[in-house]
C-alpha cells in the first residue's frame, strides 16, 4: 500500500507540538513517544521504496498548487535521514538526561526531521526554502542546547553564516521567478529551457551555488563547521554531519542542477574545483587536531568533497555529451558515498559520545587505554573507522572505488590521485585516533570508567551492522537496481524531470 | 518593573480591550480583506505588551501565567494541524483540501461564511502566533544590565 | 532601475554583517539583508498603473461566478506578497532566535565585541 506523502512531515510535526505539554513529570512518557515516530518514519521510508509518485496537496493542481515529488534519489535520501535520526533518538534517550530540558530537546529534534523530510520531498522551489528554514532554526537552536561558553559561541557563529546563506538562497529565488513567472520546479525547468540563460538566471544560479555550498560546507564556506559540530550534544553532532549537511546542501544543489538549470562546461568545473578544494584542506587540517570531535568536523568537509568530486564530474561528462555510462558510474559513486558517509559518520560521532560520556573529555591527549573499558565503543570504532578510511570489505571502500574507476576512465587522472592520496591521509589520521584513545597507557584519573550499556548500545551496533552490510547495496544486483540505480537515473537524465512530472497529471 | 502612573494605567485598561477586538476582527475577516491569521495574532500579542509596559510584569506574569502561554501556543498549533488532517481523513484521501468549501458548507461569497477552512485555520494561526509573540517578548524583557557584573566575578 | 537599489541595499546589510565587530550590529546586518530581499520580492510583482489584488462586489459578477476581465489585467500579482508573508515570518523567527543567543553570550563572556569571544581556535 502506498503511503501519502504528507506523513513523512506531518507526523513529526504534530507530535513535536504534542511534546511540550508533557511537562516534567511526563519525561519518559514523551522520549517513549518521540522513538516511536523516528521508528515509524524508518518503516515509512522503507516502505517507499522504488515508487514514485506526485501528490498534489489541497487537489490543487500544479503550478496553481504545491506538488511533493518522490522520485529515486528522493527515496534514497529519505532513507539516509529517517535511518540516522532513528539511532540518533535512540541513542539520546541515555545520552541527554545529562541536559535539562529534555522535552524542549525533543521537540525540536523533531522538527528537525520534518523539516529536513520536507526538504526531500518538495517539488516547488520556495516550498523548499521554508523547509530549509525550519530544519535550520531548529539546528541552531540545538547546537547551543547546553548553554556553555563554547556552544553559544559556536552556535551564534553558525548562526549568522546560516541567515546570510539562507538570504542569498532567497535572493536567488527571487531572480528565478522574476525571470520564469513560475515557482514550480518543473515548469521552472521548461522555461528555462525554452528561453535560455540570461544574465539574471546565471546570477541566480551563482547564488545558489553559494547558499547551498554554504549549508553543505564546502571549502570556501566551510569556516561555521569545526566550531559548531563539536559543541553540539552527540547525537545533534551526528544528525547535524550525518544528514543535515547532505539533505539541505548536497541534494538541493544537486537538485537545482542537474534537474531545474541543466549542466554545462563551466558549472561542471566549479563543482570538480568546490569538491577538489574541500577534500583535500579538509583532510590537512584535520590530521593536526587534538580534539575528538572537531577531528571528526574537519573530516565531514573532506568528505563532502568526495561527493561534490562525483557529481562534478559526472555533470561535466554530461555537458560534454559523453557517454552516459560514465557519467552514470561517476553519480553513482557520488550517491553512494553520500549514503555511505552519513551512515558511518554518525556512528564515529555517536562513539566519540559515548567516550565522551564515560570520561568526560574530548581531548585526544588526556585519554588512552580505553580498549579494554570500553570494548562496544572500541569495536564499532574501529568498525566506522576501516569504512571513512576505505578498507574492504566496509562500505566506504565500494564508493571510493568507483569514484576512483570513474574519474579514471573519463581521463581525469590527476583527480584520481589526489582522491587517493587524501583517503591514505584519512587512514593516518584515524590511526592517530585509534592509537590516542584506545590503545596506550591508561591515566589515573580514568581508572573508573564503565562501558555504556542500554540504548545507547543498540544504536551503535545498529549503524555498525549497517557499515558492514551496506556493500551489498552495490554488489547484490537486486537491492542495486531497485535502490541505487534510480537515483542516479533521475540525475543523469537531467531535464527529463519536468516532462516527468508534468505528464503524470 | 514597576508600573506607570494612574492616569496610563486606567486609560491602557480601556485600550486594551479595543486592541484585543481589532485583532479578533482581523483575524475572523482575513478570507475578505487583508490581514489574517499572522497579522491579527501580531496585534493580540501587542495588548499583551501594552499590558506589561503600563502596569509591570509581575501583574501580567499573575494574569497570564507562562505555562498556560505555553499551553496556549502548542494548542493553537495541533487545532491548525487537526483541520488539515481531517481533509486526508473526511474527503478523498489528499491532504489539505478545503474540505469546507467543497462539501459540507459553501456559503455565499463576501460573507463571513464563506471560504470553507480558511477561517478556522486563521483563527488557529492568530492563537499560536499571539501566544509565542508574547512569550518571545516577555523573556527576552527579563535581560538585566548588571547580571554580567555579578557572573563575572 | 529599483531592483538595482535593492541589490545596492543587500550589499549594504552584507557589509555590515560582515565588518563590524558588536553582535548586535551584525544582527542588524543580517536584518537589513532580509528586508533587501522582501522589497525586492514586492516589486517584482509590480505594474505601473495596477490596482490592489482585492476582490470586491464591484468587481464580481455573481450570476456567472467570474470576476471582470478588467481587473485581471490591471492587478499586481499577489504571489510574490504571499512569499513576502512567510518570509517575514521566518525571519521573525530567526531574530528571535539570534537576540536570545546574544543575552545569554551577553550574560556568559561579559562582552558584545565579538574579537574577544574566541575561545574556539583551530
Amino acid at each position: 500500500m502506498s503511503i501519502p506523502l504528507p506523513l513523512f512531515i506531518a507526523v513529526p510535526l504534530i507530535i513535536a507540538f504534542v511534546l511540550p505539554m508533557f511537562g516534567r513529570k511526563g519525561k519518559s512518557a514523551a522520549t517513549a513517544l518521540a522513538n516511536m515516530v523516528t521508528i515509524s518514519l524508518l518503516v515509512f521510508a522503507v516502505a517507499s521504496i522504488g515508487k514514485t509518485e506526485v501528490y498534489e496537496i489541497g487537489k490543487w493542481s500544479i503550478p496553481l498548487g504545491i506538488n511533493l515529488v518522490l522520485d529515486g534519489l528522493s527515496s534514497l535520501l529519505l532513507l539516509a535521514v529517517n535511518v540516522v535520526a532513528a539511532a540518533a533518538m535512540l541513542f539520546s534517550v541515555r545520552y541527554m538526561e545529562q541536559y535539562t530540558a529534555k522535552s524542549k530537546y525533543l521537540s525540536l529534534f523533531l522538527l528537525m526531521v520534518a523539516g529536513m523530510n520536507g526538504v526531500i520531498l518538495s517539488g516547488d522551489i520556495f516550498n523548499l526554502f521554508v523547509f530549509l528554514e525550519i530544519a535550520s532554526l531548529s539546528s541552531y537552536a540545538l547546537v547551543g542546547f547546553g548553554c556553555e561558553h563554547e556552544e553559544l559561541e559556536a552556535s551564534f557563529k553558525y548562526m549568522v553564516l546560516g541567515s546570510i546563506a539562507s538570504a542569498f538562497i532567497l535572493f536567488a529565488i527571487a531572480l528565478v521567478y522574476g525571470n520564469t513567472g513560475t515557482l514550480n520546479m518543473a515548469y521552472i525547468s521548461k522555461a528555462i529551457a525554452d528561453s535560455g540563460m540570461n544574465a539574471g538566471l546565471a546570477f541566480a544560479l551563482a547564488m545558489f551555488m553559494a547558499g547551498f555550498g554554504l549549508k553543505a560546507a564546502l571549502v570556501p564556506f566551510h569556516a561555521w563547521l569545526p566550531d559548531a559540530h563539536p559543541s553540539a550534544p552527540a547525537p545533534i553532532s551526528a544528525m547535524l554531519s550525518g544528514v543535515l549537511i547532505k539533505a539541505l546542501g548536497v541534494y538541493s544543489l544537486a537538485r537545482i542542477i542537474f534537474n531545474v538549470f541543466g549542466v554545462s562546461v563551466p558549472v561542471g568545473w566549479v563543482l570538480v574545483t568546490l569538491g577538489v578544494l574541500s577534500m583535500v584542506v579538509g583532510v590537512f587540517l584535520a590530521v593536526g587536531q587534538w580534539d575528538f570531535k572537531r577531528l571528526l568536523a574537519y573530516h565531514s568537509i573532506s568528505q563532502m568533497g568526495y561527493v561534490i568530486l562525483g557529481l562534478g564530474i559526472g555533470a561535466l561528462i554530461l555537458a560534454r555529451n559523453g557517454r552516459i555510462e560514465w557519467a552514470a558510474m561517476a553519480v553513482l559513486g557520488g550517491l553512494f558515498h553520500l549514503v555511505n558517509h552519513s551512515v558511518f559518520k554518525s556512528l564515529l560521532f555517536l562513539t566519540s559520545g559515548s567516550v565522551e560520556m564515560s570520561t568526560g573529555t574530548r581531548q585526544l591527549k588526556e585519554m588512552g587505554g580505553l580498549g579494554e573499558k570500553l570494548t562496544f565503543t572500541r569495536a564499532t570504532c574501529t568498525v566506522a573507522s576501516a569504512s571513512i578510511a576505505g578498507i574492504p570489505p566496509f562500505n566506504g571502500f565500494w564508493s571510493k572505488m568507483i569514484l576512483v574507476i570513474a574519474s579514471v576512465q573519463a581521463g581525469f587522472l590527476s583527480l584520481a590521485a589526489v582522491t587517493v592520496v587524501v583517503s591514505l591521509v584519512t587512514l593516518i589520521s584515524f590511526l592517530k585516533v585509534q592509537r590516542y584513545v584506545f590503545l596506550g597507557e591508561l591515566p589515573e584519573n580514568l581508572r573508573q570508567t564503565k562501558e555504556n550499556r542500554g540504548f545507547m548500545l543498540v544504536a551503535m551496533v545498529f549503524l555498525a551492522g549497517l557499515c558492514l552490510l551496506m556493500g551489498a547495496l552495490l554488489l547484490v544486483p537486486g537491492l542495486k537496481d531497485s535502490i541505487l540505480e534510480p537515483a542516479v537515473k533521475v540525475l543523469t537524465d537531467g531535464l527529463t524531470y519536468s516532462d516527468d512530472i508534468i505528464g503524470t497529471l | 518593573m514597576k508600573g506607570m502612573t494612574i492616569i496610563v494605567k486606567t486609560i491602557s485598561s480601556w485600550v486594551k480591550m479595543l486592541i484585543v477586538l481589532f485583532g479578533i476582527y482581523i483575524i475572523l475577516f482575513g478570507h475578505l480583506t487583508p490581514g489574517g491569521g499572522f497579522a491579527g495574532g501580531v496585534i493580540l500579542a501587542s495588548s499583551y505588551v501594552l499590558l506589561m509596559l503600563a502596569f509591570g510584569k509581575e501583574f501580567v506574569q499573575k494574569d497570564l501565567p507562562l505555562a498556560l502561554d505555553s499551553k496556549l501556543d502548542c494548542l493553537g498549533a495541533l487545532l491548525f494541524a487537526v483541520i488539515a488532517v481531517l481533509g486526508l481523513v473526511l474527503t478523498d484521501r489528499i491532504f489539505f483540501t478545503n474540505y469546507l468549501y467543497q462539501e459540507y458548507l459553501p456559503g455565499k461569497e463576501f460573507e463571513l461564511i464563506s471560504a470553507g477552512t480558511i477561517p478556522f485555520s486563521n483563527i488557529a494561526i492568530g492563537l499560536k502566533v499571539g501566544a509565542s509573540l508574547f512569550l518571545v517578548i516577555f523573556l527576552l524583557s527579563t535581560f538585566r544590565r548588571e547580571t554580567s557584573a555579578n557572573t563575572k566575578e | 532601475m529599483p531592483y538595482a537599489l535593492c541589490f545596492l541595499l543587500f550589499m549594504l546589510g552584507l557589509y555590515c554583517a560582515v565588518v563590524k565587530k558588536n553582535m548586535v550590529k551584525i544582527v542588524i546586518g543580517i536584518m537589513v539583508m532580509e528586508y533587501a530581499v522582501n522589497l525586492f520580492l514586492v516589486m517584482l510583482g509590480f505594474r505601473v498603473g495596477g490596482i490592489a489584488p482585492i476582490i470586491d462586489r464591484a468587481q464580481y459578477d455573481p450570476v456567472m461566478r467570474q470576476v471582470a476581465a478588467g481587473f485581471v489585467s490591471s492587478s499586481v500579482d499577489p504571489l510574490p506578497q504571499a512569499l513576502v508573508l512567510t518570509s517575514i515570518v521566518i525571519s521573525l523567527g530567526s531574530l528571535a532566535l539570534m537576540i536570545s543567543i546574544c543575552i545569554r553570550t551577553y550574560e556568559k563572556y561579559g562582552t558584545f565585541d565579538i574579537t574577544q569571544i574566541r575561545r574556539l581556535k583551530g
